[in-house]
């Protein structure tokens, strides 16, 4: 029997600069996850995941949206904004490169930790970037046989 | 151990969240980036920050943190207490500083 009878679509609309809602895409995703029954590790990264992203478009982005997909296999997300794009993947890519803002530094955002979490965190990463279009990041977290992140 | 012991052993006041005590704790984690948090604190365990910003609210609730533990008398914003208390996330606070605070978890627990 299988563990899903049909694919699960997720929505989220993420408003931009709006720090007090920040993350309530990422706590339904959770909350839903927890409903199926879903293991704990694979929750754990897959919230990480989707906060940091959800975290970049408020702070970077002016908002976005994000497309969840939950099947019998893997966890699929894909977080698109029309932002200004990254200039340098790069230097984005490495802990502790941050271009967050004075504010959301106040906040406790701009670790310099959100896309390389997303990386750490996934089984599969992939970036898209382009200046004055916008970002698109993608990421699959597997159900079984994935990563084992400390 | 409970977060209502706890409370009650390292004298912490309570600032919101008092329906969910009777959670159990398990070891703290001490940061105020909250991309570490996220990422390296544990489920069940104490977080103690010195933020009081509503978004330790969202972190609490995605680390499944036992309670929120504010270091030196800082006084949560009004907002952080609301979405405490609705969340039942266990908001409280020391006049101790992070490493004392720390110190004293090690102790009890």
């Amino acid at each position: 029997m299988s563990f899903l009878s049909e694919l699960i679509k997720l929505v989220y609309q993420v408003d931009g600069d709006d720090f007090t809602a920040a993350g309530s895409a990422s706590s339904d995703v959770k909350r839903i996850m927890k409903q199926l029954g879903m293991d704990s590790e694979i929750t754990r990264r897959v919230t990480i995941c989707m906060y940091e992203g959800e975290m970049n478009m408020v702070i970077h982005a002016k908002g976005g949206e994000a497309f969840v997909e939950i099947d019998d296999e893997k966890v699929k997300i894909l977080m698109k904004d029309k932002g200004p794009g990254i200039p340098d993947l790069n230097l984005a890519m490495q802990e502790g490169w941050t271009t967050a803002d004075e504010t959301a530094r106040n906040l406790g955002f701009g670790a310099g930790m959100g896309l390389p979490n997303m990386k750490r965190y996934s089984d599969e990463f992939q970036i898209e970037t382009k200046m004055g279009e916008g970002t698109t990041v993608t990421m699959q977290i597997w159900l079984n046989g994935g990563k084992k992140v400390a | 151990m409970t977060v209502q012991e706890l409370a009650i052993k390292m004298e912490f006041s309570v600032a919101a969240g008092a329906k969910a005590f009777n959670k159990e704790v398990c070891g703290c984690y001490i940061g105020d980036l909250l991309s570490r948090v996220i990422s390296r604190s544990k489920p069940s365990g104490a977080w103690i920050t010195i933020m009081t910003n509503v978004n330790v609210a969202a972190v609490a609730l995605l680390s499944d943190v036992a309670c929120v533990i504010l270091a030196e008398d800082v006084e949560p914003d009004p907002p952080l207490i609301e979405r405490c208390d609705i969340e039942g996330i266990p908001l409280l606070r020391s006049k101790l500083d992070a490493y004392t605070i720390a110190c004293g978890l090690k102790e009890i627990i």
